[in-house]
């Protein structure tokens, strides 16, 4: 959710039951501002926390000129101090997803360690290979992938300019309120997946400037998200159930909207077996 | 001349009428004509008195011409929609309803009512919470709840459970002393059911009964005692009426402990799982609330004590009941943050049997009386179950067992920079969403999730037991291999030897008895 608005819109997303202690939400209205200027974003975002066993990882997120492909990832452990993560790369990724298990334990300099039984060749000796990784790569490919499956924005919200870059729609004044009850007015903030593999017909109805993305729709399964309306039903309220913490929220008729994940950055596997 | 100047005239006016005829002539398809839209034209410049005329002339022309269009404006008007905001508000305004037939001797007496304030205030400071104005509709909610039920002693906000559709906000409530009312309509629906099944198998032909014999059902525990010691309302939002969970059963617990699902927000809904759950999203909600109750629910060691007149009590009942402490001072918060030692929970274990006070299932109380002093010695033997035995109430949090390579409970102090004045806050990892907070004498649990426990990596569905035998193998049942033609011969001839060999001895009987009949008959 961006800096400018956290101090009201932390309220929206009270429902799912975190909130941010007073001391955090000035200290991140203080250090944010600062966050903007050294980095020289265009935007910078609270993106949420990570919740370890030890202590809790504050998240912040800069965008530069596309809001799609320029984004970077700050963590910090009390919202005053930020640390550059590294971008998620596709090694890295593996090398998390073969090492990392368990929760966050809340230091960055924690190693986890893991020993995968490999088969050498076509005979059946089986070689250990151990694989480490850093909670910090763990980190910055958690917030990858959980903005990868579950950031959202609503239609309209972000337009695709002629140059290709994505930026945020002035003049977009909210969804109506019956649009809002539907969740095929959402779309996932990131690079299309499914969009390409939608037929020339529903190709043709799309707008390009702003149907760029995929829609909710097309995630499977079909019940990961739970769209409901919250607060004496003013604000509707989107949780993500795979990432169970991932909430988004859009006043209708307004402007505003915005997401946070608070959470312990683990993914939920079991989703199929309790819907 | 003048008549040279009469002819021009009559030809100007005549070439002027004709213009004039041409310019009426409605258009074909706006049914306007140009002389009536200049006319309409010039008097609204002159009305207006417009600055540059000339350079608005065809916005003036466009205007003139739309105005003429409100005549065939369509009667209808669009109904104001009514959002679902306006709907929940009208409901939550009777939340600001006072009562006006309040005695104010009430003030004096202690209400059951919590200050949700004060406990928002704290929990805040912990990083947990619904926002202030939630809390406080839930803070009138909750008054609502205490006004309409007379015999509360005790009521709390026990936290909010997120569910697919809608969420459900729970109470706990503890009764003053438990109306046997609610048992015995339980009861007399149960007797229902029991005569209606009767019945039908009395009308219809018997059918042959099966053999088998279900595990013995665990009694659930009475009102009051155990997990059901109390009694949880839920409602979908502050302001609509609160409904009353049903108490809670062993079956219920086992099977909800082998599950994980996620509440969809109504009550009524099926659970659909394997092993199949005995009872609707109702149960299985109050069977999470007491497990979570159970695991989750601290307090700060000292505030409770168990009463002394229980001083005497045998060492193997479980002590399930606890007293507040008049001489609890507070704890300082840094000691509370650093050892676990410090918490301890006020709420008994739920045992593997799905109760928190163990039943021998294995003595059947329909035995002779006589057998009881055999009863008594069969339970020393190993044959037997042995007694479950949890850990006892307030047992502090540093005997809890570590589960998945998590420690179980992760705490924090809610600000290191005014640390004179911060919380202890402890967070369940077991249970994600159950915090407790402790400042000097107070403190204050809550759970606020989604109602899972936190399982490790992976979640795998119990496997379905074997197959049951079909029945008990017989001589008649069992297959056995048809005899092939030349031992069906071997045995035909057998046969026939055996026949003949009596037959001949009846046909010489026969003889005889003729013989005889014939010498009879000769005589």
């Amino acid at each position: 959710m961006d800096a400018d608005s956290l101090h009201y819109s932390l309220e929206l997303v009270a429902g799912s039951g975190n909130i941010l202690n007073t001391e955090h939400r000035t200290a991140l209205q203080t250090s944010l501002l600062i966050l903007r200027k050294n980095y020289k974003f265009n935007r910078v975002l609270f993106w949420g926390k990570i919740m370890g066993i030890k202590e809790d990882y504050f998240i912040a997120q800069g965008r530069g000129d596309d809001e799609l492909k320029d984004k970077k990832n700050l963590y910090s452990f009390n919202c005053m101090d930020w640390f550059l993560l590294p971008p998620a790369t596709i090694p890295m990724i593996e090398e998390v997803s073969k090492a990392a298990t368990g929760r966050f334990m809340g230091d960055a300099s924690h190693v986890y360690e893991n020993t995968i039984l490999k088969k050498v060749g076509d005979e059946d000796e089986v070689e250990e290979e151990l694989v480490k990784t850093t909670e910090e790569h763990r980190l910055a490919v958690t917030i990858h992938l959980i903005d990868d499956e579950s950031s959202v924005i609503p239609r309209g919200a972000f337009i695709k300019n002629p140059h290709g870059f994505v930026q945020v729609n002035r003049c977009f004044e909210g969804l109506t309120e019956s649009q809002a009850a539907k969740l095929d007015s959402f779309l996932h903030f990131r690079d299309p997946k499914t969009l390409k593999k939608k037929s020339l017909l529903e190709l043709s109805e799309l707008n390009q400037t702003i149907d760029f993305l995929d829609l909710l729709t097309d995630d499977v399964p079909k019940g990961m998200w739970s769209l409901q309306f919250e607060n004496a039903n003013k604000v509707l309220i989107l949780r993500c159930l795979l990432w169970l913490g991932m909430t988004f929220y859009h006043v209708p008729m307004t402007p505003q909207h915005g997401y946070i994940y608070i959470g312990d950055g683990v993914r939920n596997l079991d989703l199929s077996f309790m819907l | 001349m003048d008549e040279h100047r009469d002819r021009s005239g009559d030809k100007m006016l005549k070439s002027s009428a004709a213009f004039k005829t041409f310019l009426m002539k409605n258009s074909q398809k706006s049914n306007m004509n140009l002389y009536d839209h200049l006319t309409r034209l010039l008097l609204k410049v002159m009305d207006e008195q417009p600055n540059d005329a000339v350079d608005i002339f065809e916005d003036l022309s466009y205007d003139v011409k739309r105005g003429l269009f409100e005549d065939t404006k369509n009667r209808l008007r669009d109904l104001p929609h009514t959002t679902l905001a306006e709907l929940l508000a009208e409901q939550q305004r009777l939340l600001f309803t006072q009562q006006e037939d309040t005695e104010h001797e009430d003030e004096l007496v202690e209400s059951p009512l919590p200050n949700i304030n004060e406990i928002g205030f704290y929990l805040e400071q912990a990083g947990v919470g619904l926002g202030r104005e939630e809390m406080q509709r839930i803070f009138l909610a909750l008054k609502q709840l205490v006004d309409s039920q007379p015999l509360i002693l005790h009521c709390r906000l026990w936290g909010k459970i997120l569910g697919t559709q809608s969420n459900y906000i729970v109470a706990e409530v503890e009764f003053k002393d438990w109306d046997n009312e609610n048992e015995k309509s339980d009861q007399a629906a149960e007797e229902e059911q029991n005569e209606a099944r009767e019945s039908e198998e009395n009308e219809m032909d018997q059918l042959p009964q099966s053999t088998y014999k279900p595990p013995p059902v665990v009694p659930k525990e009475p009102m009051g005692t155990g997990s059901n010691k109390n009694v949880y309302y839920v409602c979908k939002e502050p302001g609509l009426p609160w409904v009353k969970l049903p108490s809670v059963t062993p079956a219920q617990i086992t099977v909800a402990r082998q599950i994980r699902k996620f509440f969809t927000g109504r009550l009524d809904s099926p659970i659909k799982s394997y092993p199949p759950f005995p009872g609707n999203e109702a149960n299985y909600l109050r069977a999470q609330i007491a497990r979570i109750s159970a695991g989750t629910h601290v307090s700060p060691q000292g505030f409770f004590h168990v009463g002394e007149e229980e001083g005497e009590e045998e060492d193997e009942a479980p002590r399930d009941s606890y007293e507040v402490n008049p001489d609890f001072d507070g704890v300082p918060v840094s000691e509370m943050v650093l050892s676990l030692s410090m918490w301890v929970h006020h709420v008994q274990h739920i045992l593997k049997q799905g109760r928190c006070s163990w039943i021998n299932l294995a003595v059947k109380p329909e035995e002779d009386q006589n057998e009881e002093g055999e009863a008594e010695e069969t339970e020393e033997e190993p044959d037997e179950p042995e007694p479950e035995v949890g850990p006892p109430l307030l047992t502090p949090l540093s005997q809890d067992a570590e589960m998945f390579n998590t420690p179980p409970w992760s705490t924090k102090i809610s600000s290191t920079l005014t640390s004179q004045h911060a919380v202890a806050v402890l967070r369940s990892n077991l249970w994600p969403g159950a915090y407790a907070y402790a400042c000097g004498k107070k403190f204050e649990n809550i759970y606020i999730g989604w109602g899972l426990k936190y399982t490790g990596q992976g979640y795998s569905p119990p496997l379905p037991p074997p197959p049951q035998k079909e029945y008990p193998s017989e001589p008649e049942v069992t297959e056995a291999l048809d005899p092939t033609v030349e031992e069906e011969q071997v045995l035909e001839d057998a046969l026939e030897e055996q026949q003949a060999a009596p037959e001949e001895m009846e046909n010489t009987d026969e003889e005889e008895e003729e013989e005889e009949e014939q010498e009879l008959d000769n005589d």
